[in-house]
């Protein structure tokens, strides 16, 4: 997934339910945590830049959410919680939060953490010097305040929804990028935080290197040592994951369902398996006028065998998506218009629509021209490009010519999406934890460049958008989003193809993984290796 | 001799200024930015920051304008910054990837020529004998194997089911705790697979060319004199015949110069070696300009310098050459 672009402040975004039980080896039940060891994870890339407020890549992210704290964080349920802030109240009808901050915190250097760090966090963020692709939610703050070192007050014009989970953003120090450059700053290849975790060295294409925080304020990690191993290829991981040269990596469907069922395989690691959060979706540019019509794009939703998707492309694992947000949680909707495979019921629909084919080639006409269009997606993800392919034999069984085009990323995003010159295209989207869609649906976000680009419009739809992030109220947004979803799978501007499942892999003498609706990372700093059997200890 | 050198030293600067004006007008053609892997698909990101972005790398400018301020750096030998989120030194990047690619390509080298020399002047020799034979359809194997479907068949074979070598990056996870022969065995047992498999490939063409060198060398009029005035098989070949087939042999290296920094993507993804063949593809795809423009530079450089080193290679081996 290029969910590296979509990428959401939170870095450990594992999330779901559990579905298979890790085996626990039976010696290891009895056995008391312990401190030490070491766990080297694999890192298809190389991170760019470890100060938080400059890296938007996913391997970046990883170790500044080791090294760093944010004031909120989301717990194993995904509700949100304290971090650097214990508590935080939210006042004058939702315009107005006030952190209260942890005591006693301090940074990897020794320096007291204050609320002057989150205020310079906040000026950081928000100062057009800063090259940081979040200073939109920020920018929203009407006005910050630190009345004294262990309080933080922003005001908003609005109540915002999404407010709040704005401040999981990570904590620079301000003791040490104040007054410089932050673009020059040595932070970036040597970070210093809060966190669990302290940077110890970063060896360029090969591995970054932290050591647990003693000092840390919710206690010790457990783990000695973590290692980020940069493995480009994820042939070659899997390879030094079996040799031993990896504790924990993401297993591909295909490594997951054929090639992982040894029974040395079974006895070294635990495989975990929840949805991930994110789907892949076919989506329609509602600026051709073949798609305008909703039977025609229902008729396509019809034709297209999702069950055969999933296990075509990804083994079986994975579910089916009826709309943009994840199944379980609060804002999805169950009850909505579903469409089962059915070729019958997608070429009435499109006869009623005015397509048949007149003229005997196979293939519908309406008007003398040929129901043809071509089908975008990026190339790089096989899971998008095998979609395509299985698409386009269903639309051809039901009299659509079908093209798949696979195209260079930047090529595909600067040519083709941006300025909305696509018929059909097939991509992903990875689902934040927060409802609110409004970038990717709203009818003002249509323009050159902005992410509703397959130009959909429906007034409802705005009203519901702009409703959903003015309110606070879990459950009357709750209403909101169900509608919301109702609207989509009546209207289908996207096929909503499937939810892929995440598929991470662990060495099995870690202890005290606890697979939760968030993934298994939320507890990282609670997992352990008995004595025994830690392995480079030095 | 002197005045030939400062002729062709003179006619670099233009070869070089048109090298770079082409290339650098060549890969601002290609679509997408430095900016768009920070701020495409990025829900938070409005059009007010992408124009902030672009105007902080200077994107904003006519190309012309920023060639000329890369061009007014490259005279100071400055690289300029990377593009990439990390905005180091584009002299830094590479420095710190050049030694471990330039070790492999040399290692590699050597090893094509220690084997695919003998080889090929053997199969000369011998021409049409079994040996001749069986070794050309090694060689032809070797150059029509897929470098990473033997990387990982090596892989696979020798490091996880028989953990004879380690699997992928330069050094073991124990580094910094070993000893200082320690570490350099642990560098080379790294580097064994890699180096093989680079070179594997490169065993076909050697070969053959030495094989065809030698083959053309020992019809010519000397051998037959050397042959006539009684000389021993061994001293015809080895000492009349080699040293002439060898003469071509110069101009590959010559031209191999370049490649030494080039590496290769393909074999440094699969074995996560952080070389520059994996550096340029990375900054190709962020289009992260400074980075792609020096590492073409370099290139440039080494390739015009490998061409006259070969030249004067030749004028020393060669009186002919020499006195013309």
């Amino acid at each position: 997934m290029r969910n590296v672009f979509f990428f959401i402040l939170i870095a450990a975004l594992l999330a779901g339910c559990e579905r298979e039980q890790p085996r626990m080896p039976a010696e290891g039940k009895a056995a008391e945590p312990a401190y030490g060891g070491t766990i080297i994870q694999g890192s298809i890339g190389e991170p760019s830049n470890l100060i938080p407020a400059l890296a938007s890549d996913s391997a970046s992210s990883d170790i500044v959410g080791l090294v760093y704290n944010g004031l909120v964080r989301y717990d194993k349920n995904m509700e949100l919680e304290g971090d650097l802030a214990e508590s935080w109240e939210i006042t004058e009808g939702g315009r107005v939060i006030t952190f209260h901050l942890r005591q006693g915190v301090t940074w990897h250097d020794g320096a007291p953490f204050t609320s002057a760090d989150v205020m310079f966090t906040y000026e950081l963020m928000i100062d057009p010097q800063t090259p940081t692709a979040y200073a939109e939610r920020y920018q929203k703050v009407a006005r910050a305040e630190a009345p004294d070192a262990y309080t933080f007050r922003v005001t908003y014009d609005e109540p915002l929804a999404t407010a709040l989970v704005s401040w999981a953003l990570a904590i620079h120090p301000r003791h040490l990028l104040e007054g410089e450059k932050v673009t020059e700053s040595p932070l970036a290849r040597r970070p210093i935080g809060t966190g669990p975790y302290t940077f110890v060295a970063w060896k360029t294409g090969e591995k970054v290197v932290l050591e647990a925080n003693p000092d840390y304020f919710e206690g010790r990690p457990y783990i000695g040592r973590v290692i980020y191993r940069i493995i480009p290829d994820s042939s070659t991981m899997f390879l030094e994951l079996q040799a031993g040269g990896l504790d924990q990596m993401g297993l591909t469907p295909l490594q997951y369902a054929r090639q992982t069922d040894t029974s040395v395989f079974k006895r070294k690691f635990n495989k975990y398996r929840y949805p991930a959060f994110a789907y892949t979706y076919l989506g329609f540019n509602q600026r051709r006028p073949m798609f305008q019509d909703k039977r025609v794009r229902q008729a396509l939703a019809y034709a297209i065998d999702k069950q055969e998707l999933i296990d075509g492309v990804l083994l079986g694992l994975g579910q089916t998506a009826t709309g943009p947000y994840k199944p379980g949680t609060w804002p999805y909707n169950p009850d909505v218009k579903r469409y089962p495979y059915n070729p019958q019921r997608a070429k009435e629909l499109l006869a009623d629509a005015g397509w048949s084919d007149s003229n005997g080639d196979g293939i519908l006409d309406k008007a003398g021209k040929p129901f043809a269009f071509h089908i975008l997606t990026n190339q790089g993800n096989d899971q998008r490009v095998k979609s395509g392919e299985i698409i386009q034999r269903r639309f051809k069984d039901i009299g659509i010519d079908v093209q798949l085009r696979v195209i260079e990323w930047a090529s595909f995003l600067k040519e083709f999406v941006n300025p909305g010159n696509f018929d059909a295209i097939i991509m992903g989207w990875t689902i934040p934890p927060d409802p609110d869609a409004f970038n990717v649906w709203h009818s003002s976000k249509t323009g050159a460049g902005q992410l509703n680009f397959i130009n959909y419009k429906n007034d409802e739809v705005d009203e519901l958008l702009e409703r959903g992030r003015r309110t606070l109220d879990q459950q009357e947004r709750k209403t909101y989003y169900r509608r919301f979803q109702e609207i989509l799978a009546e209207e289908q501007p996207y096929v909503f193809l499937f939810v892929p499942d995440a598929l991470p892999v662990v060495a099995a003498r870690f202890r005290g993984i606890e697979p939760a609706p968030a993934g298994i990372s939320y507890n990282f700093i609670r997992w352990w290796v008995p004595a025994g059997e830690q392995k480079y200890k030095h | 001799m002197l005045r030939y050198l400062a002729k062709r030293f003179l006619m670099m600067i233009p070869l070089l200024l048109g090298i770079t004006l082409i290339s650098f007008v060549v890969i601002h053609l290609a679509p997408g930015e430095p900016t768009d892997l920070q701020t495409e698909l990025n829900p938070e990101a409005s059009a007010d920051l992408k124009e902030r972005l672009r105007a902080q790398y200077d994107l904003d400018k006519p190309l012309l304008v920023q060639y000329g301020t890369w061009l007014g750096r490259l005279v100071k030998l400055d690289f300029g910054d990377s593009f990439s989120q990390d905005r180091r030194p584009v002299m830094d990047k590479i420095a710190e990837r050049l030694p471990i690619t330039i070790a492999i390509n040399v290692a590699s080298i050597i090893l094509i020529l220690g084997v695919a020399g003998p080889i090929g002047i053997l199969s000369a020799v011998r021409q049409n004998s079994f040996f001749d034979r069986a070794t050309t359809v090694f060689v032809f194997i070797g150059f029509a194997t897929p470098s990473f479907w033997l990387a990982l068949l090596l892989m696979d074979f020798l490091g996880v089911r028989y953990g004879l070598f380690p699997i992928s990056g330069i050094t073991s996870m124990d580094y910094e705790y070993l000893s200082l022969p320690g570490r350099i065995w642990d560098i080379i047992h790294h580097l064994m697979l890699p180096v093989f498999v680079s070179a594997f490939g490169g065993l076909a063409g050697f070969s053959r060319y030495m094989r065809s060198n030698m083959l053309e060398v020992v019809r010519q009029d000397y051998i037959l004199t050397a042959r006539a005035k009684g000389l021993g098989e061994r001293a015809v070949i080895y000492k009349h015949a080699l040293r002439n087939a060898l003469l071509p042999v110069i101009t590959i290296l010559g031209l191999s110069v370049p490649t030494l920094i080039g590496g290769s993507v393909i074999f440094e993804t699969i074995f996560a070696i952080p070389g520059m063949g994996k550096m340029f593809y990375d900054s190709v795809m962020m289009r992260d300009y400074p980075a792609i423009m020096g590492v073409l530079v370099i290139g440039a450089v080494l390739t015009l310098v490998g061409n006259l080193l070969a030249d004067l290679g030749y004028a020393m081996a060669d009186p002919r050459i020499r006195n013309r």
